[in-house]
């Protein structure tokens, strides 16, 4: 496939001009296409599928980060065809697209996937997306109308999710974690799906993140169903996750190389989404090694001895559990948080008292507050009993403060939303004159 | 060491459904700033079902979705006489978006059923027709109640609330679409019960309305003539002028 620039102005003029293009292109790929939706783990999880299919001998065609409405969609193809409108070699590709939630609905009769994963559904920007239910009945809607089989792989631990299961036509393959040692001890605030489809509340034997756990109805009895691909004896650590992955009766080790629960939950959603691609757990386990961070999701940057790493945070959950990852940590560091209110960060920043930052409060912990919101993240976070030690809205100023606040060997934990985060990924590659040492060696055949 | 002897008792109402969009950042500011000022702070949360305590001084609802709304409203109606009692003994209330439509008359959805509210507020609301945007967005608003001032906050709403004959407007917008986008209204205020659209949220930003609230639940629990000296908030200042910028940048123009 040919390779250019990848910017919107291609998919502008292709959803102009031919909103059935994208079916037109998306037809002529041999090995179909997989789509990944949901609030949290979109990037990665498409990431670590890419990188499962080329281990399992596909060439791949995907779309990039935050290009994931039709406009981006229809941009990756336009860029990779022919001005005559066909893609070289389409016949031994298979795409891998990273859908908005909202959008995944009107893409799925134009894309008509061979497997749909569907990761989960938080609270997350209402000023775009509005209710968390709307996009829910959004899936269910739309997976009602289509005709076609389809592959489901669906998060078992959000009732979200896991519901759609529920008059599916075609195999399901379900993932979750089967560890109730990282169990929450308490539920957060932040929990959107309380209430089962007969109206009654949830309850649960375990809660992982929000509302997403070991979860039962009973008034009508729809339950949690024990998950095809699982993740058990799962060890946080500060850098890494150790678990056992368990894909049917077979179960292999997995040191993976980011942190945090969610991106165990990335790790199953990728194992999930490959076994219904008929991959082998080999490739899986080939990309879950070695694929490492996605752009900007924990991606690791050395600057004069300092090890700095890049956090995306754009909702409360994706924020609970950002904090959760870090406050493992076991030794001093200092955290810069960034907050905007861009479009794509969500112009109301109401969001982050929904967030529990008050795990902050009492850690050692040196604090940079920055971004176009300073104030109000500065105000949250000393409500939360967690004072910052700078406040400074320029994002440049603020990361030479971090950097001078940590000594030689000093962990810096950069926690951002959207925009902040590709200003301060921009800012670091400028300072350290490199990629980050974690930039993905495959990243060149994405499209 | 400073004895607190002065305790508010504060009720948050549905805390769990009824906090879409981080109504509860109220709840920690109140708590927040009666540590600051010494005084002590009891909070029940009252769910769905539970019964509401014999007295409380200060309470807070928040937002939740159609469906969360749907769920609490027969519960609501069983509590609306206490509520109302409440309300006439001064008791101070901040009711935001969702809770804000159900303490008024009714809520008009767009199949044309009418959901009966606390009729704390004598505002209606009606559900948008049929391709009628909802009102999303920062706001900014100058307040009709005494010391309260220059409000901050973002709004996000498809209801269009009207204020009856016997209702007064809590602010008047400058950005913003506040009730209903067109008479310029926000909110409404019956005595020391506040209802509104501003998440923000809106208690944390606007440190004038905060110290108001905490006042009036003093009040209502030690009498009128209890006084509290405020040190000033800066964190909060600084937050709520920096929204205010923002607010004047992008928030829809009321003319």
């Amino acid at each position: 496939l040919r390779r250019g620039g990848g910017t919107a102005l291609p998919g502008l003029v292709a959803n102009t001009v031919a909103p059935a293009l994208i079916g037109s292109y998306a037809r002529q790929l041999g090995y179909g296409t997989a789509t990944i939706t949901g609030t949290n783990g979109k990037t990665t999880t498409s990431h670590l599928l890419t990188a499962a299919a080329a281990a399992g001998g596909f060439r791949t065609l995907a779309n990039r980060s935050g290009s994931n409405l039709a406009r981006g969609v229809a941009s990756t193809f336009v860029d990779a065809a022919t001005p005559s409108g066909l893609l070289p070699d389409a016949r031994e590709y298979l795409g891998v697209f990273e859908l908005d939630e909202a959008a995944w609905p009107a893409l799925l009769p134009q894309l008509r996937p061979r497997v749909a994963v569907f990761l989960n559904l938080f609270r997350d920007q209402l000023d775009r997306y509005g209710e968390v239910d709307s996009v829910a009945e959004g899936w269910q809607r739309a997976l009602a109308r289509y005709r076609e089989p389809i592959g489901l792989v669906l998060n078992a631990d959000d009732p979200s999710v896991a519901l759609l299961a529920e008059g599916a036509r075609g195999p399901i393959v379900s993932f979750g974690v089967e560890d109730p040692d990282v169990a929450l001890s308490e539920a957060e605030h932040a929990a959107d799906a309380r209430f089962c489809r007969c109206g009654a509340t949830f309850t649960y034997s375990a809660i992982y993140m929000g509302h997403v756990g070991m979860w039962r109805c009973s008034a009508c009895g729809r339950t949690r169903q024990t998950p095809l691909v699982a993740a058990r004896d799962v060890r946080l650590g500060a850098d890494e996750t150790r678990f056992t992955l368990c894909v049917g009766s077979r179960s292999l080790g997995i040191i993976l190389p980011l942190a945090g629960l969610y991106s165990v939950y990335n790790a199953l959603a990728c194992a999930a989404g490959a076994y219904a691609l008929g991959l082998s757990l080999e490739a899986t386990t080939h990309a879950l090694l070695e694929a490492g961070p996605a752009f900007g999701r924990q991606e690791r940057f050395a600057v004069d001895g300092r090890y700095v790493r890049l956090l995306l945070a754009k909702n409360p959950t994706g924020l609970n559990e950002v904090l959760r990852t870090i406050i493992a940590i076991d030794q001093p560091f200092t955290l810069l948080a960034l907050l905007n209110d861009g479009i794509q960060d969500g112009q109301d920043v109401s969001w982050i008292y929904d967030a529990d930052l008050e795990h902050l409060a009492g850690r050692p912990v040196t604090l940079v507050v920055s971004g176009d919101r300073a104030e109000d993240l500065a105000l949250r976070c000393a409500l939360a009993g967690i004072e910052p030690a700078v406040v400074e809205r320029n994002t440049a100023r603020a990361l030479e403060a971090a950097l001078a606040r940590a000594s030689a060997g000093a962990r810096i934990e950069v926690v951002a939303t959207y925009t902040a985060m590709l200003e301060v990924r921009e800012l670091l590659a400028r300072r350290t004159g490199q990629q980050a040492y974690w930039e993905p060696a495959h990243s060149e055949v994405r499209a | 060491m400073n004895a607190s002897p002065r305790t508010i008792r504060v009720v948050t109402l549905y805390p769990d459904v009824m906090s879409v969009y981080a109504d509860r950042g109220n709840l920690i500011a109140v708590q927040a700033r009666c540590r600051e000022l010494g005084i002590g702070c009891e909070v029940t949360r009252v769910g769905i079902g539970d019964e509401l305590p014999r007295d409380a001084d200060l309470l807070l609802i928040g937002g939740g979705q159609d469906r969360e709304q749907r769920r609490i409203v027969d519960d609501l109606a069983a509590k609306g006489d206490t509520l109302r009692e409440w309300a006439e003994s001064d008791a101070a209330m901040l009711a935001v978006c969702g809770g804000f439509q159900l303490f008024g008359e009714f809520y008009r959805t767009a199949e044309g059923a009418e959901l009966p509210g606390v009729r704390l507020f004598d505002i209606t609301t009606v559900a948008p027709a049929p391709g009628m945007p909802r009102c999303i967005g920062d706001v900014l608003a100058r307040s009709d109640v005494p010391d309260v001032g220059e409000l901050v906050g973002f709004e996000n709403h498809g209801g269009r609330t009207y204020l009856g004959p016997h209702a007064q407007p809590f602010a008047r917008v400058r950005h913003g679409y506040g009730n209903n986008g067109a008479d310029g209204t926000e909110g409404a205020v019956y005595r020391q019960a506040i209802g509104t659209y501003l998440h923000g949220s809106l208690l944390p930003k606007n440190p004038a309305l905060l110290d108001r609230l905490i006042l009036a639940a003093l009040r209502h629990r030690y009498g009128p003539e209890v006084d509290v000296t405020a040190p000033r908030n800066p964190y909060a200042e600084r937050a709520h002028d920096a929204a205010a910028v923002v607010a004047r940048r992008r928030g829809r123009r009321n003319t």
